[in-house]
Formats: C-alpha cells, structure tokens, sequence
C-alpha cells in the first residue's frame, strides 16, 4: 500500500492535539452518558456476588458473604456441562464462522457487481430474523410429525427420529442455525475492507504472471489479517457468552436436550428468573466476565508475540 | 482479463456453491411463508412443505380479525424502534465523530471506554439491578430503548467511516468560523450518509427484533414487543386466544387455526425488516469498514 499516496484524514496520526476542545466534548457527552450509565456504573454491581444480597436493603447495604456464591454454583454438578457446552460450541461457532465468511467474502470479490447483489441479498435474509421467528422455521423444518426433514426421511423409508429428544443431532443444528444467521454479516464486513484494497497491488501481481490462487494467498489474505483477528478477538472474548435467544429458542426448552443445549447464559437466566438466586447468578457472571477478559489479554498478547501490527492493543 | 480454461470451470464451481449457500439462507423461510397461507387441517395432516397446503387466508383472517393485542404489539414495536433507531443513531454519530478526532486530546480515552465495555462487563444481574432497583425503568418503554441507545459495536463501524473524512474539510469549515457543532451537522452528517444507512439499519433491526428486554424489565401485556409477543404464544397459543378474547370476541379454541396462526404472526413480525433492507444494501459496502480500534 506504500503506493497509494495518502490525503491526510481524520485519524492520521502526528497531528498536534490542541488544548481542551469544549466544543468536542459537548458531542460527546449524550454517547458519554449512556456509555457509562449503562455500561460502567453496572460494573459496581460486581461486588454482588460477594454479598448475601437483601434487595430490600440495596447492593452497598447487603452484607458480605465471602466467596459462598462461588462456591455453590461450582460445587453444582451442571457447572462442568454448561460450561463446556458454551466454550466447545463457540469454539466451533467461531472457526467456522469465520473461515465461511472468509471464503464467502474472496469468492464475492472475484464475482461480477450484479452477482454479489443477489448473493448478498440472500446470504444476509437470516440476519434479520429473530431467534424467535428462527425456532419456528426450526420447528417447521424439524417438529416429528408435520417437519420437513421428517417427512423427507419417512419417504426415503428410513427410521424417523424425534429431534426434539435426541441430544446427538443438536451439535449439529446449532452449527448450522449459527452459520445460517451470521455468514452474511461477517462475509460483509470482511468483503467490504477488501473492497476497499488499493487495485494496484493485484494489476501488478497480473503483470508478474501470479495467478488468481496466488494472488488470494498472497495479497487478499494478508490484506484481511488484521480484521480477522479483531474479529476472532473480540468473539474469544465473548466466548463465555452464548448467545441467548438461540440457546433459548431453538430446542424449545426441551430438558432431555440441556446436556447438549444448555449453556451459561440460558442457565443464569433459570436460575434468576426462575428460581429468583440473585447471588449464584451474579457469581456465574462475574466469572464469565472475568475469564473472557482474560481470553482476550491472553489471544492479544500471542497475536502481538506473532506480529505486531494486528494486535489489539 | 483472460480467463484460462481451468479458472472457467473454478468459477462455475463457486457459483454452484454459492447458489447452494443461497438456497439454504432464503429456502427456510419460505415454509413459513407457506405455513402462514395454508388451510390449517390440511396443513395438520400433510407437514409443512414449500408450497401451501390448501391454500388459505383464514390463518390471516383469524389472527387480524380481532387484532388489539397485535397491533398493541405492533405500536409498542414500532414506537421503540423509530424513537430509539433516531436517538440511538444520532448519539453514536456524535461519539464516533469525536473519537474519530484524533486531535481531541480525550479521542484515545473516550475510545478506549468503548473498547473496554465491548471486553468486560457487568454481567445480566448488576445491569438488571441497575435498570430495576437505580434506574427505575422496569415497566417503562425507557427499559426497551436505554440498553441499545450506544452500541460498542456500532461506534465502531461509524468511527471506521468518519476516520476517513479528510481534514481540509473541517479545516475549511473552521476558518469559515463555524463552530464544532456546527461542523458536524453540516458538514460531517450529510457525507456520512452510507455509514448513517447501514448503522442505522442494524440499530433499528436490534430495536425491532428485541424480546430480551421485554422479557426482563416488561410485566405488563400493554408493553408487550412484537417479537415478545410472538415468544408468549410459542409454546401456549392459549396465551394467543386469550388475549383475542380480551377483544370482546369468543372464540371456539378447538376450531382455531393455532398452528398457521402462529406461522402468520411470524410473516408478520420478520416481513416488514425483510422488505426493508434491501433498499438500504446499496450502503452496506461503504458503510461497514471496521475501523482501527487501537486508539
């Protein structure tokens, strides 16, 4: 890119910092009021986990109880299956996801405007339909009597198995309902930063013979590095987080399929709303975020050890 | 560009997969759709397929016969999404904007407290508490539009397009004497009208398809979402025809048409995005570059 000559933007760095821009700061301040109101001041509610908490008596009031919450929930029999559900599903959710949306976004490059029009189009329909919508298309698809796939299978003369209780298939299901949402979003994203690529770089490649594989391994991949990292950061750091609406909505809170499908989130959210255990779900909280934030200090400081330029921070 | 023979056949090769990939992101939906216009017997007997099933609109006719929770849900949805897409997308211009100045001495903190929020945070119990206990937002249409207002996220997909907007144009609007306020609403908002497109677009795709905040701040049926609604009647359509009832209209449950009635409020929850976005696609490539999130 040290062809491309620069026009100094915005975010160019070296430009002189002036004194105190009042005039800034005023913009900033309705963001800034949301930002912390709802993003920092919840972080004092930390402390509830340590507590024995009384409502009645409010978070600073409530009386300490050491680590007893922590406890509790690590000495329940579902803390090793829920938690090994959320990472080993992300894990898979993430590898795939971004190695789809990679490949999705380089064969989008080398197609024609009109086609990636169309794709685009379909690829990002899913994006826009909520979990909720989704786990009826799921059960239209899958439901034991009136399901597609059933009815398919019953045709074909094979043995029709009842979905919504067998665990084996929804490893499966997840991954798929998973790729099925988001491929169009992250495609996008990495699609559009290589539209934005200088076309010199690949008229040279042309001129030196390269060809189309060589010029994919060698110019697009590098150029999408630093994005796939931060992607793949920013959802390693969110790998002790499930996504909600679909762990909740796709198997239809059918209990012979929480060994499979019940991660964290769907368990605190039991556990809170259900059984009303304020103190063992702010405890399953703090630990996820507390080992996310430390995930992501640990991927960052690898990425950096590898290269410096894509790290995070 | 000359193709070769052998790049021919690659690129039919990915074409096919990537009509396959197509079909199996639009091909679901369809069986909704169907689902939603077929006759309810029917459809019991013979399964979901792509086409209706003896085709009908009583599914239709029924659901919007007697429509005052829907459109209840429907006003409470579309409220919450006009008022907050508007504040939501404005608020995160004006931060974006500001971060996206790297000569404000405070762009790198402000952007760091983005960043930061995206990687740690609370957690579900304290924010509910705060919202609940603090706040005092359970049961408002507050507790439905405050979450979303500023979306990490979101920054930074703006900040990556305004980073590139070049100096001399604020320069230019500086020595004009115009003041910083000033400077962004006429001259920085109307150039971002991609990124202002494709942001706003997923700001009101979140605000519409929310059912996680009314499930957590939302008792009253009167503040009922479109898609909350929808996950009340997913697993008790009693739920759906007692709030018909609430309609002063009484309904013989055996007779009713549950299964497609259900199906059509789907169509009608999911339509109206769906025929939305792609008038705004033309935006999309511009508006989403991801910007630099160091500093």
């Amino acid at each position: 890119m040290a062809s491309k000559i620069k026009k100094p933007v915005l975010a160019s760095k070296g430009r002189k910092k002036n004194r105190m821009n009042w005039g800034l700061f005023l913009l900033a301040i309705p963001g800034l009021f949301f930002l912390v109101g709802y993003y920092y001041i919840p972080l004092f509610g930390l402390i509830i986990p340590f507590k024995k908490m009384d409502v009645a008596k409010g978070i600073f009031r409530s009386d300490w109880c050491g680590f007893d919450n922590f406890k509790f929930f690590f000495q329940s029999p579902d803390v090793w299956t829920v938690t090994r559900n959320t990472i080993g599903l992300n894990v898979l959710f993430i590898v795939i996801t971004l190695t789809v949306s990679v490949l999705v976004a380089l064969g989008l490059y080398e197609m024609s405007k009109k086609k990636v029009k169309l794709f685009q189009t379909c690829f990002f329909v899913p994006y826009f339909i909520s979990w909720v919508v989704a786990s009826y298309i799921v059960y239209a698809l899958l439901s034991p009597d009136l399901g597609v796939i059933p009815n398919i299978l019953e045709k074909l003369g094979m043995s029709v198995p009842n979905f919504y209780n067998e665990p084996k298939y929804w490893t499966a299901i997840l991954i798929l309902s998973y790729i099925w949402k988001h491929v169009g979003y992250n495609a996008l994203i990495f699609y559009a930063t290589l539209v934005g690529m200088d076309s010199a770089l690949h008229e040279a490649a042309a001129i030196d013979g390269a060809s189309k594989f060589q010029r994919i391994k060698y110019i697009c991949l590098p150029y999408l590095m630093p994005i796939i990292v931060l992607m793949g950061v920013l959802m390693i750091g969110k790998i002790f987080y499930a996504d909600f609406g679909m762990f909740y909505f796709l198997p239809r809170n059918s209990g012979t399929l929480y060994p499979v499908t019940d991660v964290i989130d769907t368990y605190v959210f039991r556990m809170l709303r259900v059984m009303g255990n304020i103190g063992m779900s702010s405890a399953v909280g703090l630990y996820q975020s507390a080992v996310g934030f430390i995930l992501v200090l640990i991927t960052n400081m690898i990425v950096k050890k590898r290269n410096e330029d894509y790290a995070l921070f | 560009m000359i193709q070769s023979r052998k790049e021919k056949i690659a690129s039919n090769i990915i074409t096919l997969i990537f009509i396959i990939l197509a079909l199996f992101c639009v091909v679901p939906i369809f069986y909704i759709l169907a689902a939603s216009l077929s006759d309810e017997i029917t459809l019991s007997r013979e399964g979901y397929s792509l086409l209706p099933r003896g085709f009908s609109l009583e599914a239709f006719r029924f659901v919007l016969e007697s429509p005052k929770a829907i459109l209840n849900a429907y006003a409470v949805t579309i409220f919450v999404t006009i008022v907050g897409t508007v504040v939501s997308l404005l608020f995160t211009a004006m931060f974006a904007y500001v971060i996206a100045r790297k000569d404000f001495s405070l762009s790198r903190i402000f952007s760091f407290m983005v960043f930061f929020s995206m990687l740690f945070n609370g957690g579900l119990v304290p924010t509910y508490i705060m919202m609940t206990q603090y706040y005092n937002v359970k049961d408002t249409v507050l507790a439905l539009i405050i979450p979303y207002i500023i979306m990490p996220w979101h920054v930074f997909l703006m900040k990556g397009f305004l980073a590139d907007i070049p100096v001399s144009l604020i320069e230019a609007a500086k020595i004009d004497g115009a003041s910083e306020i000033k400077t962004f609403f006429k001259i920085v908002l109307p150039i971002t009208k991609p990124a202002l497109a494709t942001v706003g677009l997923f700001i009101a795709f979140t605000y519409w398809n929310d059912w996680y905040q009314s499930m957590l701040y939302i008792d009253k049926a009167l503040l009922n979402s479109l898609q909350f609604y929808l996950y009340r009647i997913m697993n008790n359509i009693q739920y759906l025809s007692s709030s018909m009832m609430a309609g002063n209209i009484s309904i013989d449950t055996s007779s009713m048409p549950s299964e497609t009635a259900r199906m059509v409020l789907c169509v009608l929850a999911a339509g109206p995005m769906l025929v939305i976005f792609p008038f705004f696609q033309k935006y999309f490539v511009k508006g989403l570059t991801v910007g630099a999130v160091k500093g």
